[in-house]
């Protein structure tokens, strides 16, 4: 791993290319105008659940919740045979050492929010012992914030060394490193948050806690997809991705795939390189694939809410 | 014993400079009862391409200069006019002018210097748009000079019919090669030495004299000008200067049938007539406010 | 993880997850076996007792035959649209006027889908453009010229407008309704009658339109829609009752027109070729900047006379966008216009993708560089890869002659007093594209590009509201917006 990192010099992140927001609006509502019909949406609807990092972070989280979830993320709808799981459940970092628990050696891994998600107003030893907690109870991956506020104040070190921090806290633990595009405010500032944070070590660049509206959205996913592309050609490194946040219908998570596709290849469209952060999708896509298989449209109770 | 008259040597006008023609050709201007009034150059067709190489040098500077500085060259060129008033009064009277309508033909070229010098920065104002397009860009259109403008002066009169087609070809940021009245070229020559002493970049104006009927097809097919002006309604002139102009798609001005005397021999539609209207595109950014982020 | 030497790395968009074939329905398209001439609000077999077949360029099956106008149609054309003139249409009060084109705007509206499914099985373009650009916009034209018909004297300062009478219109075959539209819905508005020929490959929606126009009670002639090759053309250029001439097309033609109207009083307006400059600085938004290339030369397969068929990229960016160019090649989809995923569609015609291979040739033997995309072609029909030619200098054809078709020719550039040189080295003046992240660079070059339409940040976006046309060689007079107007009036 730290040899990738001396693969090219750290940009000046003053500079990071700009981004023209009509312009990429356009190219992503190009993405939404493909058209997925038969097999390819089936197998589509397939990728995409097993995509998913099944999500719960609420203040009334409980052992109970997470363990009904946990089994959710093996048994999406057992109905519908040879359905994949998801990719992960993603919890708080209290709710670990449950989480891996309950999925055993399904396969589901435990991703974890930490550094005083969602905010991020936190000393940094306080976000490395969030993290240090969540890796030493089990955690597989670790999804931090970046602080927002010193990023817009123009410290870019700052957030370029916290990230660092956390990714040395995190050990042999996937980093994902949430921008809050929502708290951003312009494209020009993901593209640089981006950058920043794949420099410093980022395995995966996120764009939302789900806390913030907007969350994800298609064009700030591309900024995104279009900014681990450019690292990808100087570095050799690839990046994972993971829009999280405002997705939970199936037509859209297949125009993600779409523009995953069409972005970054054949190499990123599995799981280690893509997640969707939902949860409500799941329940969507299932409905679409039992519709495709009954010919008949479904109804929302025949479907697990857990 | 009197003093002996110095003679004017009348010679073209050419980038700035009064070479005489290249081919060493004149004519000789007579008025009605046969007096010779002067030698003048018979401009060739290699005059009127040094004229062509002329004004298009000249070109992009003038169209980039400052409305409001075209406007005050446009004034300045007045403002010599008025003070040399009197040897152009001195010239259309020895063309068979009477004084009253010498002196009223100057006074009207003066006037419509400065109606075109008014026009200078205010004409893009009237023609251009903002348009409202249905996307979330910025469009706009305004008028930009054609380029370089080859203009047959009306053929009868000296001063008025020139003054009238002239400016408003080089109000509107081109450059020009006239061709002067054949029979009537005195003061055309005069009038270059008001523009050479008027701030008037040279080359923006060029002044030829000569005869139209072996000029014309040059001004109409010469692949380096942008337009051709005539004013004559000489049918076959105007179907040749057409066909020619089509060698590379050349825009026609014709104004045969403007009476050069009266107000409707200025309007800034004739600023039009040698302008291309450019539209522009600019994405809109749209983040925050009344629409839902992004 | 993948560690490699960057310039080994390579991105595969060969996917495992594909798009199945999402075919439009052809079941809204009513295509009849065969199309008479719309003269005076009829269709009337043809004098000439000719039709001629249309076929679909993506499968080079007949669609219909249309009738072959001769001079004596052409005459009969003309004939009922003075007759119309005189009578009918320009003693109408103006806002009547204005109601007609309305009603047709709403019509198109209504039937908007056939409309779609017709172009693109008649002209071969993708179906995403038929739906989402050209047919939309034909609508929005006609809507917007409508509104002008009752508020002339307010378009012309101290000028009293008056329509020119009958206008003989000439359109080509890569926006066949879109061009029909742009020629017909000015010319109603100022109060002229219209004689209007349809491209020969693509006659089809014309003839729809003529249907709706039917529809909407227009009075009898003051549209007529007249089908032919170039004989008909030359007919409709030549007839003596015909004030105005609207030609979009080629500049060959463009110049043929001019030189035939020389001994006469039609007013003319010309829209003709292009070789645009599109450049790229530095400094620019890159990933738009390449999708403004794609869409700059690719749309409409490059059918498109403002395309940005010359490339101008700034050298200190240029590894970077050639490579994110052929990125991007790879997954523009190539094949059958009718299926909703294809982004590019069918060549028109044959003898136009013989002449794009001309210059595929050309470019090869003047030693630039050919790179194309690997998509599959289908079996039958016209179709051509994307094509890039790198390693193209000024001097090469590729780079000077227009070509119509998806070939890019790309040449670097290192000032901006370099480019802006290059960029106006040309006798055409249609459009040109500037892409850097500076304002005041935008400006300075909007300004000294020689070029009618210059979009910045952006390419190929057209709007009824945005007057168009070009400079030097590429044409003169405008269309769209209030410029639009001057075409078609006489101002006393």
């Amino acid at each position: 791993m730290t040899a990738e990192k001396t693969v090219s010099a750290i940009p000046d992140f003053r500079f990071t290319p700009s981004v023209d927001q009509v312009g990429v609006e356009e190219r992503a509502s190009r993405f939404t105008k493909r058209s997925i019909k038969t097999a390819s949406k089936v197998s589509g609807l397939k990728l995409a659940l097993n995509m998913i990092d099944l999500t719960t972070l609420e203040g009334k989280d409980t052992e109970g919740k997470v363990k009904q979830l946990c089994y959710k993320a093996q048994h999406l709808h057992d109905a519908y045979p040879g359905l994949p799981t998801v990719a992960a459940i993603c919890v708080y970092p209290s709710m670990v050492s449950v989480a891996k628990k309950a999925l055993g050696d399904s396969g589901v891994k435990v991703a974890s929010v930490a550094t005083a998600f969602p905010s991020g107003q936190a000393p940094r030893d306080v976000k490395i012992r969030d993290t240090k907690f969540a890796v030493n109870n089990g955690a597989d991956e670790v999804d931090m914030v970046i602080s927002r506020g010193r990023f817009l104040q123009g410290d870019y070190n700052f957030v370029f060394d916290e990230i660092a921090a956390i990714k040395e806290a995190c050990g042999d633990a996937r980093l994902k490193v949430i921008l809050e595009t929502g708290e951003l405010g312009t494209y020009d500032k993901v593209r640089k948050a981006s950058d920043i944070a794949m420099y410093a070590g980022a395995d995966f660049i996120k764009t939302s806690t789900g806390k913030i509206s907007p969350a994800a959205t298609i064009p700030v996913t591309l900024v995104m997809l279009e900014a681990i592309r450019d690292f990808y050609y100087k570095t050799g490194k690839m990046i994972a991705m993971k829009p999280a946040g405002g997705i939970s219908k199936s037509k859209l998570a297949l125009h993600y795939l779409v523009m995953l596709k069409e972005t970054l290849g054949d190499a990123w469209m599995n799981n280690h390189w893509f997640r969707f952060g939902a949860s409500s999708l799941a329940n969507d896509l299932l409905m679409q694939l039992m519709k495709d298989k009954t010919g008949v449209y479904q109804s929302g109770n025949y479907f697990s809410l857990d | 014993m009197p003093r002996l008259e110095v003679l004017k040597t009348y010679k073209i006008y050419i980038g700035g400079q009064f070479p005489r023609t290249e081919s060493g050709r004149f004519y000789i201007v007579k008025n009605k009862k046969g007096v010779n009034l002067a030698n003048v150059c018979l401009s060739s067709r290699k005059d009127f391409r040094d004229a062509v190489v002329a004004a298009r040098g000249a070109f992009g500077g003038w169209a980039a200069k400052a409305a409001f500085n075209r406007g005050q060259i446009l004034y300045r060129i007045a403002e010599m006019l008025e003070g040399r008033k009197a040897q152009f009064i001195d010239e259309l009277i020895k063309q068979d002018s009477s004084a009253a309508d010498a002196e009223n033909e100057v006074n009207l070229c003066i006037e419509r210097l400065i109606y075109y010098a008014g026009w200078c920065d205010k004409f893009q104002q009237l023609f251009g748009s903002i348009n409202p397009v249905a996307s979330s860009h910025f469009n706009f259109s305004v008028p930009e000079a054609t380029g370089v403008v080859a203009a047959i002066a009306p053929q009868n009169t000296g001063l008025l019919g020139l003054v009238s087609v002239v400016a408003p070809i080089i109000a509107g940021g081109n450059s020009t090669v006239v061709l002067a009245s054949e029979s009537k070229p005195l003061c055309a020559v005069t009038f270059a030495e008001v523009l050479n002493s008027s701030d008037v970049p040279g080359g923006v104006v060029n002044i030829l004299t000569g005869k139209p009927s072996e000029l014309v097809k040059y001004f109409a097919d010469h692949m380096d000008v942008n337009a051709t002006v005539y004013c004559e309604k000489d049918g076959e002139t105007q179907k040749l200067i057409k066909e020619k102009a089509s060698l590379n798609v050349k825009r026609v001005v014709l104004y045969d049938k403007i009476n050069w005397q009266s107000d409707e021999g200025q309007s800034p539609y004739f600023i039009m007539d040698t302008q291309e209207i450019k539209t522009t595109w600019h994405p809109i950014e749209n983040i925050g406010g009344a629409k839902a982020g992004y | 993880m993948a560690t490699r030497k960057n310039n080994t790395l390579k991105l595969s968009f060969e996917t495992g997850w594909k798009y199945d074939p999402a075919p439009e329905s052809k079941s809204s398209a009513k295509i009849d076996p065969r199309y008479e001439l719309f003269i005076n609000g009829k269709f009337e077999k043809p004098l000439s007792k000719k039709y001629f077949n249309t076929i679909n360029p993506a499968t080079e099956e007949k669609l219909s035959e249309v009738a072959d106008a001769n001079v004596a149609d052409v005459n009969k054309a003309v004939k009922a649209a003075r007759n119309a003139y005189d009578k009918v249409w320009k003693k109408m009060p103006p806002k009547e006027r204005a109601k007609y084109i309305y009603r047709i705007a709403r019509m198109i509206q209504e039937r908007a889908r056939e409309f779609s499914v017709i172009e693109t099985l008649d002209g071969g373009k993708p179906i995403r453009e038929s739906r989402d650009v050209d047919i939309p916009l034909v609508a929005n034209h006609f809507f917007y010229y409508a509104g002008w018909a009752d508020k002339l004297e307010y378009a012309f300062p101290n000028r009293t407008a008056s329509p020119l009478g009958v206008a003989g219109q000439i359109i080509p075959w890569n926006f066949p309704l879109l061009m029909a539209a742009w020629k017909i819905a000015p010319a109603l508005a100022t109060g002229n009658t219209v004689v209007l020929k349809p491209a020969e490959t693509t006659p089809l929606t014309a003839l729809k339109l003529a249907e709706i126009i039917q529809e909407a009670d227009l009075p009898p002639g003051v549209v007529n829609i007249i089908t032919g090759a170039g004989a008909t053309g030359a007919a409709i250029v030549n007839h003596p009752d015909i004030n105005k001439i609207a030609f979009t097309g080629s500049t060959d033609v463009g110049k043929l027109i001019q030189r035939a109207v020389a001994g006469t009083n039609k007013k003319v307006t010309l829209e003709l070729g292009g070789k645009a400059a599109n450049i790229i600085f530095d400094d620019a938004p890159i990933d738009q900047a390449v999708e403004g290339i794609i869409n700059g030369i690719f749309f409409n397969q490059g059918h498109v006379c403002c395309a940005g068929s010359r490339l101008f990229v700034q050298e200190s960016v240029y590894k970077e966008v050639i490579r994110k160019l052929k990125d991007r090649l790879e997954t523009l989809i190539v094949g059958d216009p009718m299926d909703k995923n294809t982004d590019v569609g069918a060549i028109n015609s044959k003898q136009q993708l013989s002449n794009i291979h001309k210059y595929l040739k050309i470019g090869q033997q003047e030693g630039a560089e050919m790179y194309q995309s690997s998509c599959p072609l289908p079996s039958k029909g016209f179709f051509c890869r994307p094509t890039l030619f790198t390693g193209v200098s000024q001097s090469h054809r590729i780079s000077q002659e227009e070509i119509f078709g998806p070939v890019l020719a790309i040449q670097s550039f290192r000032t901006d007093d370099e480019v802006i040189e290059k960029a106006n080295n040309t006798p055409f003046g249609l459009s040109a594209g500037v892409w850097t992240d500076k304002g005041s660079k935008i400006f300075n070059l909007t300004t000294k590009m020689r070029a009618g339409v210059i979009w910045a940040n952006t390419y190929n976006k057209f709007d009824p509201t945005s007057p168009f046309g070009g400079y030097k060689e590429s044409g003169y007079g405008r269309e769209g917006g209030l410029h639009g107007l001057s075409a078609y009036v006489n101002l006393t």
